[in-house]
């Protein structure tokens, strides 16, 4: 199998206003006798769907929440990153681009990054047209803030809730369309299967979750937005819902999977405090912009934070990375942290005899400097937030920060189009691999999640269409072609299956050991010894679910047993993939760090002679095996150098 | 201190099946696990003895997803202020205590099933012109739009809304007039909702209408439940739109 990445020729600058002019369109008077499935309805599907929709195409959008408003990108809190330079701080297009380039450690596409920051400007536009309701200054501009990876200031936001407001900005586009009769919601509706048709993607298989009935979808073509499988620990700060099901079961279907072990490690969680916990809260990197992290120096230091004077604190991102300080990029940071709890400095309650897992994250300055009111402006429900979960002020106490798994930067492959190597079958958003290589910096998500809604696949979708698909009716796949018939089939079946293993585990306490699996040996550190033990231990839990898990209740009902378990199942595969791409990178890079390739100063260390390329794994069987390929990445405008932010 | 708690819980198997009240008992519950955490422990519990679990909303346990929606002890989301109840935590209640757990209740959220409601009646309200007319592409630049600052927190401040339906479940009359009012205000703080705004007004007010949900009698117990703390003030800008909008005719 191959993978060609149909990167366009020419310049950089050049090569998405080339790629614009080359892709096919369709003539609006013919848009709606195309129909397209879009799956998710967070950022990127929701931008998509609404922005298809306008321009006429018959969109049908597919989501598990009972209202667009709630997919998972609702919860980004801190920002969106766009190369206005409206604070006149040294920012450009190219900026941007390098940025992301080198905090992604040189394992992203170059053409896909710099297109994504060609069009950030664009997004601050719609989004500002929409009527989101940005922070400003007092004059009636736009105000900024920094993010992690970046010495300009290029960050919008609206309050602690950025990621509310652009997808409730992209929600009300959506509603717009379905006022209009452009486009029709499912909600409740789980996407189970993927159904080709001579090669091509032609439709899903879904499950209504209130009803159990399981439904087929035909369509000219399909697009999956259904995000990260950060859930895959399950302890992340994901929402309880994510789950990797619709891009997984593309990928059994013959879309190739780039870069599973790509995992993004957020430095500013609230640490787990009981074993009871459901997931991880995430305290948005803005915090960064005013508070000081620190630890103790002398390790096991158990004095109350206030009672420790200044010169016994150990402010070590300040120490070791005295230019970028507290705002080095999200792996850097993650790791320091790590560091620091291994070497006993960690603070926080006593764990059942684990380590302190905590480093304080310290707005005393600040509020000195700027006053409290500022600080509350600034932060205010992220401070709620936080004394809500730990029932601890800290506006009088530091916080307790600690890393957790937050975003994946691996996922489906596409080209630059965002088509997978399944034709018709196009990925947005993070359930894509393309942009962020091996490290995502902050405020990125939201941007990529725009860009690839509201205006790559709304050129690329309909060049697809052009290309490939009829508009005449009587070409058209009906949902009972035998590829339907034939899917909905194994579907029921391994629903039976799923409702009649009748064992004595539940489908959570599965789920909790394969995060722990995870967590220990694919993490934050990784050595080939741990994975190899975890691809031993995920295939025998996968034995154990599938003979001993307990699925109560009957698919014809609003199941939410069911429903979990259809997800980790396909997380007991992907887990043994990601454990799998995790052994054969043998080197560091970002968010993936081997401990066998590390610096003497313990940074990571990348192979570029060996690495610098996507790995591509392709499912070969029911047997669960894979084969790997790899697409080369070529870094044209881009020196590769080591990454530093000291 | 680890506590024991006993629970009545909603229970209904479908839309059309009878509900009622049933007793579970919560024992050895830690004071630092949310509500919704406590109720994941209750379900494990009973599927573990062959008893299909609760089935309610939930999904991002961060209070913005809005998905969200118990009352407890009468309450919508539970006894803090401006907190949904997946950030409720067990701290708030003591050993012994008796804790009733029901869905939202109001003639437009039909329940599915336990303590899961219908909201779709929010999506068609949202639909009748929740939005700014414009198509992606072709928007002047973002700085183009000068918005002062106080208008656009008073802006965020409605669009803090997360769409949970808390005012509605604890309005005497199942009024959803905050929630209406929220978007209706975001847009008519801000110059991009100007061409559209008394339209926008009388159409999300007839839909609600249409929808079966109570009007306002000035309870407010709407604002007192909002996990987001929405000012009722939105209600009456609301209102003033509304009968700009019939007395224009538009």
């Amino acid at each position: 199998m191959k993978f060609d990445a149909k990167i366009p020729e020419g310049p950089l600058q050049d090569k998405w206003t080339k790629a614009k002019f080359d892709l096919k369109l369709v003539n609006p008077a013919n848009r709606r006798k195309y129909k397209i499935i879009v799956v998710g309805s967070g950022l990127a599907g929701g931008s998509a769907a609404s922005t298809l929709a306008e321009q006429g195409f018959d969109v049908h959008c597919f989501f598990y929440q009972d209202s667009p408003r709630r997919a998972h990108s609702i919860a980004a809190q801190g920002g969106i990153n766009a190369a206005k330079n409206y604070p006149n701080d040294g920012d450009s297009i190219w900026r941007l681009f390098y940025d992301t380039v080198k905090g992604g450690d040189y394992r992203s596409r170059e053409a896909n990054v710099y297109r994504l920051s060609e069009v950030s400007n664009a997004i601050m536009d719609q989004c500002v047209a929409q009527g989101i309701p940005f922070a400003r200054e007092y004059g009636g501009q736009l105000d900024n803030r920094s993010f992690g990876g970046a010495q300009v200031s290029r960050t919008f936001y609206a309050r602690g809730q950025t990621g509310q407001q652009l997808l409730l900005g992209a929600y009300s586009s959506y509603n717009r369309q379905v006022d209009k009769g452009n486009l029709k919601s499912y909600p409740r509706t789980e996407m189970l299967d993927i159904v080709k048709v001579d090669g091509h993607a032609r439709g899903i298989i879904t499950r209504n979750l209130v009803t159990g009935d399981i439904e087929r979808h035909a369509a000219d073509v399909v697009v999956i937005a259904t995000g990260g499988y950060g859930n895959v620990f399950f302890l992340s700060t994901n929402a309880m819902g994510c789950n990797a099901t619709a891009a997984w079961r593309a990928h059994r279907k013959g879309a190739g999977f780039a870069n599973p072990c790509f995992t993004q490690i957020h430095p500013t969680c609230i640490p787990k405090a009981s074993g009871h916990q459901s997931k991880l809260t995430l305290m948005s990197e803005s915090l960064r912009n005013d508070g000081r992290v620190w630890v103790p120096k002398k390790a096991g230091d158990d004095r109350h934070p206030l009672e420790i004077p200044e010169d016994e604190r150990d402010y070590y991102l300040e120490r070791r990375y005295p230019s970028f300080g507290n705002l080095v990029p999200r792996d850097v940071a993650s790791r320091a942290a790590k560091e620091r709890c291994d070497a006993g400095c960690g603070v926080g309650p006593d764990m059942d005899g684990e380590q302190k897992n905590a480093v304080y994250l310290d707005f005393a300055e600040a509020i000195e400097r700027l006053g409290k009111d500022v600080v509350e402006d600034r932060y205010g429900n992220l401070f709620q937030m936080y004394e809500m979960i730990t029932d601890e002020n800290p506006y009088e106490v530091p916080m307790r920060i600690f890393p957790a798994v937050h975003y994946t930067m691996g996922g489906l492959w596409v080209d630059y189009n965002l088509e997978s190597n399944i034709p018709g079958l196009f990925v947005l958003g993070e359930a894509n691999f393309s942009d962020h290589g091996a490290n995502r910096l902050g405020a990125s998500a939201l941007m990529q999640g725009l860009a690839d809604g509201y205006f790559v696949a709304s050129a690329t979708v309909p060049d697809y269409l052009a290309r490939e698909s009829s508009m005449k009716a009587e070409d058209k796949i009906s949902p009972d072609h035998p590829a339907f018939l034939e899917a909905e089939g194994a579907l029921k079946a391994r629903i039976d299956q799923l409702l009649s293993i009748n064992g004595d585990r539940t489908v959570d306490s599965i789920h909790k050991e394969l995060g722990e699996i995870m967590q220990n040996h694919c993490g934050m550190d990784r050595d080939r010894v741990g994975l190899e033990k975890a691809l031993k231990l995920i295939p025998a839990l996968r034995n154990e679910f599938w003979s001993n898990a307990k699925v109560l209740g009957e698919n014809e009902s609003y199941n939410t047993s069911l429903e979990k378990a259809g997800r980790v199942a396909d997380f007991l595969e992907l887990a043994e993939l990601m454990c799998k791409d995790a052994l054969t990178r043998e080197e560091s890079c970002g968010g993936h760090c081997r401990a066998e390739h590390e610096t003497p100063e313990g940074e990571a260390k990348r192979d570029d002679e060996s690495f610098t390329h996507v790995a591509v794994w392709e499912f070969t069987g029911e047997d669960i095996a894979w084969e790997r390929h790899q697409e080369e990445l070529a870094y044209e405008n881009v020196k590769l150098t080591t990454r530093s932010y000291k | 201190m680890n506590m024991n708690i006993t629970l009545h819980v909603w229970r209904q198997k479908g839309p059309d099946a009878p509900g009622r009240m049933e007793i579970i008992q919560a024992d050895d519950i830690s004071p630092d696990m949310s509500f919704l955490e406590m109720l994941d422990l209750v379900n494990e519990r009973l599927e573990a003895i062959d008893i299909e679990s609760i089935a309610f909303d939930h999904d991002c346990r961060e209070g913005i997803c809005g998905m969200c929606s118990l009352v407890v002890n009468g309450i919508a989301h539970g006894p803090e202020s401006a907190t949904t109840v997946c950030q409720l935590h067990m701290r708030s209640f003591k050993d012994g205590d008796a804790v009733y757990i029901e869905p939202w209740r109001a003639r437009a959220f039909p329940v599915i099933r336990d303590l899961i409601v219908d909201r779709e009646a929010f999506e068609r309200i949202q639909q009748a012109g929740g939005y700014v007319s414009i198509n992606c592409g072709g928007s002047p630049d973002a700085n183009a739009i000068l918005v002062p600052k106080p208008e656009a927190d008073t802006a965020m401040d409605a669009a803090s809304c997360i769409g949970c339906g808390a005012c509605v479940a604890s309005c005497p009359n199942g009024s959803a007039m905050l929630f209406v009012a929220a978007k209706i205000g975001q847009f008519a703080h801000l110059p991009q909702g100007q061409p559209e705004r008394f339209r926008r007004a009388r159409r999300m007010v007839e839909q609600m209408e249409t929808e079966g949900f109570g009007a306002c009698t000035n309870h407010f117990e709407c604002e007192a439940s909002c996990p987001k703390e929405v000012p009722i003030k939105f209600i009456s800008e609301m209102n003033r739109d509304f009968i700009k909008a019939v007395l224009k005719g538009e």
